[in-house]
């Protein structure tokens, strides 16, 4: 019997916290992800089983919706990113395939990205310094994927310019905290 | 430069990758009785234009879907942005 012991994106025990002024920056480690790909000739159906799955309408291109169990973000035409708590949904890909039977491909996705939150006043200023994005102007719910000092990283808009969750690759990790705090130090 | 990505609205062309000009989506039939002929051209030959310009783009930084941009070489100037899945189902194709 293997004795594993679990890390955080940034490997350590326990998630990270930093705070600058009055914003935190936190790890994000206890949340499951799944992808949702439409297959070719299936998109309606898929449409309908995962409007079912979420219980909410299904959100356009940038956007985000919060569901009563899992929410989900548009990541590319036909295609979205299912997230929702790791304690309660440990077989998240499973359940959704369930789900989506075969009108979709799913894939676990948990592994692959790590996930910072960004909370407090004056992060349009923070993130005009990190990416394309406005950020002081987007909508609450809206989901871009967008470079961050060259990783593809989902931006989530998740209250209106006070609460953002940055989704990048798990394998930079570092780079991407690094970067992330290196803006919140210049700009606040 | 900036793209008007059809679904996300303008993005800085920093986010995508060129590839070339948009009659690479028209591959010839590899079962065609003159295909050695018709894949030397899909292959080898290219309009130059001084002007207007269909060409690929894939937003690799962005929702990863290919683009087919009309853009005047001279100028930059952007005038259409389609997707090029739409592009290829308009001419007939399946995917």
């Amino acid at each position: 019997m293997h004795d594993l012991v679990a890390i955080t994106s940034l490997g350590a025990n326990a998630a990270r916290l930093d705070c600058v002024g009055a914003v935190t920056l936190t790890e994000v480690p206890d949340w499951a992800l799944a992808s949702v790909t439409a297959r070719l000739g299936q998109e309606d159906a898929c449409r309908v089983a995962l409007a079912t799955l979420l219980g909410v309408e299904l959100p356009g291109p940038g956007g985000m919706v919060a569901g009563p169990e899992v929410s989900a973000f548009w990541t590319a035409p036909d295609q979205w990113m299912v997230e929702a708590p790791y304690e309660a949904h440990q077989d998240l890909a499973r359940a959704v395939k369930e789900v989506m039977g075969d009108t979709a491909s799913v894939t676990e996705q948990s592994d692959g990205w790590c996930r910072f939150d960004i909370e407090g006043e004056g992060l349009g200023a923070v993130f005009e310094r990190l990416c394309n994005l406005d950020l002081a102007t987007a909508a609450p719910g809206s989901a871009s994927r967008t470079a961050i000092e060259h990783m593809g990283c989902f931006v989530l808009c998740r209250t209106a310019g006070g609460h953002i969750s940055v989704i990048g690759p798990r394998s930079s990790a570092g780079s991407l905290h690094h970067a992330l705090l290196t803006a919140m130090s210049s700009a606040l | 430069m900036i793209i008007n990505h059809p679904l996300l609205g303008p993005r800085d062309a920093q986010e995508f990758t060129y590839l070339g000009d948009a009659a690479l989506i028209e591959r010839p039939d590899w079962q065609a009785e003159d295909a050695h002929r018709q894949f030397y051209e899909y292959l080898y030959l290219r309009d130059n234009p001084a002007g207007e310009h269909r060409e690929l783009w894939f937003h690799e930084q962005g929702d990863r879907s290919w683009l087919v941009v009309t853009r005047n070489t001279l100028t930059h100037e952007i005038t259409h942005v389609d997707l090029a899945r739409d592009v290829a189902r308009a001419k007939g194709r399946s995917k």
